[in-house]
């Protein structure tokens, strides 16, 4: 099991920063993602792996028109 | 599939953009008709590090143009723009003035830094009166060219008092150094042909089309109080004009009641220095910097040139955010029919296509080719400007409309009668609940089955408005006083009324669901002006990124981002380019957020143009003078405390059983670990109370904590401590009325 912004979500073996985010559905382009307080980049989102127990920050920017 | 250089591939709009139905017969005779009523000559100018120092006042009903000074106290005190226009409408009115009396005063304001061309979004005029909708005042920012050319004519705002006897037509002529007030007895009413011909009558040439810009409203405007003004520029590779509105509170009905028919302002050849700015480096330098960003993050960020702010559609939906029948649900199976592919392709994608020069982020998608199906133009072919995400949502998902041809002829029919879209699309998705629910029927709507989803009904709703008939006058008053109307008639239960209608002070929300996020409650509620996104859009903060758990940290977030947005509205500026793109490198920063290499940009910006240094502090007490001088004006006008900041129980929580179990998950579970009682076994009924009583509670509990963070008093007042820390304590009518109020 991980944190997502505080909410509970299943952890499988292999999962990545962008599992994460398809598993949320988070559909917004503009993210900040940290893992257990350490920032990820966007280019490494597929390739970043989320631990069990990890506590997952993805902040969405301002939005609003 | 075609290239572009500013993306990849994409498959194009299949409409020529260049075709639609021309409105040209008949203009001869038209401008024949016109009579002088008063010419006068005036020295033109260029503004100097962003000022021309002068406003233009006009009196429409002696026909009299007067210059007033801008003095270095109205620069230092209220900046420009929105500033400028609530001080000036402060002289203008007293406390017993009211929305339709001469004395009320339409203004009009770029900032000091508007008009630029470097920098993307740099040519918005704010529009500032007492509201027919509210009786306080509004302020709405708008694009267009008419704010900048008026600039550039030499006057840095411009004041409409009185009323005249017949329609006229205001010309301002920045070239030859003219002011013309002339009768005109013929024009047509509506914006889409209106400004077409007066664009066409006033430019001396073609290429002198660009240098017209024409405010006009349209036939709603003359029955109703939701009549928002449109601010035109020529599109040369259309050939035809475009429009943006400055929509919210009923300023195109103050204008009707003017008898203005039209605003002409004909400036000069743009170019690139015209504000005559301290640092034009500066300004050149941080504009490639943005166009740049743009140019390379764009289509990987939020795609604003191909889809402009429609491009939350379908992500608003996603996050159970998109207002849908009446703000019920925040999601709906067909939202994908109005999503931003639909856009994409149904707009015609060319480079940007913006409303004013030098924007590259370019938004203002036009949908070319609709052939209308209903009213007065059924059988035209028409161009019709978006629609933004709030148009898309408020005339589409709000009102169960997903048919993207049906969405944009509602749009097309705003615009041209003068309606404002976001307060139309509230409006009437509260009458289709009432429908809905029993209380309306076909006999009091007078034959119109506004059921969800029934566009026709819904246009003709919107062409009964724009006529002055039937059931039209009674939807055109807006929601406030049609819950008053509903009420009176004894038509249905008046708690149920006044839950579910979605206005605050009058005026009607703009699109998006607050129910699940307590900082957005408040970020629509504790406006000045009423519910609209332009002060605080934190949802994302609060109920997705949870980074406002306390109600220190929502006042926090509602005290920072009103100043920072208001800010915007002080300079001319538009707000999409500062958070619809971030740069690569935004994520490193301490609050990315806030985007703050972009703030550093405005920072530059207003510097390199007046001269004047500032920093964030500065740029945040520049707001806070003119918002707080805008609380004291509710409370002068009679409102502004905070009996005046309560929210329609729909924008807190669950109204209706329906409501409460499309939820049903998150509010069990909120009962159960925030407020201690055990959901189970209860009847819904109780389960609706107990979530409201909580959510009531927490309601009141965040206005006392973003009162004392804004420096006001538990009833919502300024106090004279924080007045003194802004300067206004120059103001005595304002120490006054603060004092009166216990401040």
């Amino acid at each position: 099991m991980i944190q997502v912004n505080g909410d509970p979500l299943a952890w499988t073996p292999g999962l990545t920063v962008r599992g994460v985010i398809k598993a949320k559905n988070y559909l917004f382009p503009l993210l900040i993602v940290d893992i257990d307080g350490v920032r990820v980049d966007p280019p490494d989102y597929d390739a970043t792996p989320v631990p069990d127990g990890a506590s997952v920050q993805v902040i969405h920017l301002l939005s609003g028109g | 599939m075609t290239a572009n250089a500013a993306g990849p591939a994409i498959t194009p709009c299949a409409v020529d953009y260049s075709r639609r139905t021309e409105y040209h017969e008949g203009l001869d005779a038209i401008k024949a008709a016109h009579r002088l009523l008063r010419e006068v000559r005036y020295t033109p100018s260029l503004p100097m590090k962003g000022y021309n120092d002068r406003t233009l006042h006009v009196d429409l009903t002696t026909l009299e143009f007067r210059e007033e000074p801008v003095t270095r106290q109205m620069k230092d005190l209220f900046v420009g723009g929105r500033g400028f226009g609530l001080w000036r409408l402060w002289n203008a009115v007293t406390p017993a003035t009211r929305w339709n009396d001469p004395e009320n005063e339409i203004i009009i304001s770029p900032g000091p830094v508007a008009g630029i061309t470097q920098y993307p979004g740099s040519g918005k005029s704010l529009v500032v009166t007492l509201s027919p909708q509210t009786d306080i005042p509004i302020d709405s920012n708008v694009g267009g060219y008419f704010g900048p050319l008026l600039k550039f004519s030499g006057f840095d705002a411009l004041e409409l008092a009185g009323r005249a006897a017949t329609d006229v037509i205001l010309f301002i002529d920045g070239q030859k150094g003219i002011l013309r007030i002339e009768e005109a007895p013929l024009e047509p009413a509506d914006s889409h042909i209106l400004a077409e011909l007066l664009t066409r009558m006033y430019a001396e040439d073609e290429a002198d089309r660009s240098n017209i810009s024409v405010v006009c409203s349209g036939a709603a405007a003359d029955h109703s109080l939701i009549g928002m003004l449109n601010f035109s520029w020529w599109d040369k590779r259309r050939g035809c004009i475009r429009l943006k509105q400055a929509g919210r509170g009923g300023i195109g009905t103050v204008f009707r009641d003017k008898r203005i028919r039209a605003l002409v302002c004909r400036g000069p050849v743009v170019k690139a220095d015209l504000n005559h700015p301290v640092d034009f480096e500066t300004l050149a330098r941080t504009g490639i910097k943005l166009h740049k960003e743009i140019h390379t993050l764009d289509d990987s960020q939020c795609k604003m040139r191909r889809n402009g702010t429609a491009h939350i559609v379908e992500i608003m939906d996603a996050y159970d955010l998109l207002p849908t029948h009446n703000f019920q649900y925040g999601s709906h199976p067909d939202t994908h029919k109005i999503a931003s592919p639909v856009w994409e392709a149904r707009c015609s994608q060319m480079t940007a296509d913006g409303c004013w020069y030098g924007c590259s982020m370019g938004c203002a998608k036009g949908a070319d080719g609709l052939v209308l199906r209903t009213g007065p133009y059924k059988g035209h072919m028409v161009t019709v400007d978006g629609p933004e995400y709030e148009n898309a949502a408020g005339l589409g998902s709000n009102a169960g409309v997903f048919d993207p041809d049906w969405l944009l002829e509602l749009n097309f029919y705003c615009d041209t009668y003068g309606i404002c879209t976001i307060t139309y699309g509230t409006l009437a998705a509260f009458v289709m609940e009432c429908f809905q629910r029993g209380i309306l029927d076909r006999e009091r709507t007078g034959g119109l089955e506004l059921a969800w989803g029934n566009a026709e009904a819904d246009l003709e709703l919107m062409h009964q408005i724009a006529r002055g008939e039937g059931f039209g006058r009674i939807a055109g008053q807006g929601v406030k006083k049609m819950k008053e109307i509903f009420i009176r008639n004894g038509w249905g239960d008046p708690g149920l009324i006044q839950d579910i209608g979605m206005e605050i002070k009058g005026l009607e929300y703009s699109q998006y669901l607050s129910k699940e996020s307590l900082a957005q409650q408040g970020g629509y509620a504790l406006t000045n002006k009423g519910p609209q996104h332009d002060e605080a859009w934190v949802i994302f903060m609060d109920m997705v990124n949870k980074q406002l758990p306390t109600f220190e940290a929502k006042a926090e977030a509602l005290y920072y981002f009103p100043l920072f947005r208001t800010w915007f509205g002080l300079m001319g500026f538009c707000k999409l380019p500062w958070n619809d793109i971030a740069p690569a490198d935004n994520s490193k920063t301490d609050e990315p957020a806030k985007i703050p290499e972009h703030v550093q940009n405005y920072l530059d910006l207003f510097t390199a143009t007046t001269g004047i240094q500032i920093d964030r502090e500065t740029m945040l007490m520049q707001s806070a003078r003119v918002y707080n001088f805008q609380r004291v004006f509710n409370l002068r006008m009679g409102k502004g405390l905070r009996e005046h900041d309560q929210p329609p129980y729909r924008s807190v929580g669950p109204v209706t059983p329906e409501e409460y179990l499309s939820r049903q998950e998150r509010y069990d579970k909120q009962m159960l670990e925030e407020i201690g009682i055990d959901p189970e076994g209860r009847p819904l009924d109780e389960k609706i109370a107990i979530t409201r009583k909580y959510r009531m509670d927490r309601y009141g509990k965040l206005c006392d904590a973003v009162y004392a963070r804004r420096g006001w008093t538990p009833g919502g007042v300024p106090t004279m401590a924080r007045l003194a820390e802004l300067g206004l304590d120059v103001l005595p009518e304002v120490v006054a009325i603060v004092q009166q109020h216990g401040g």
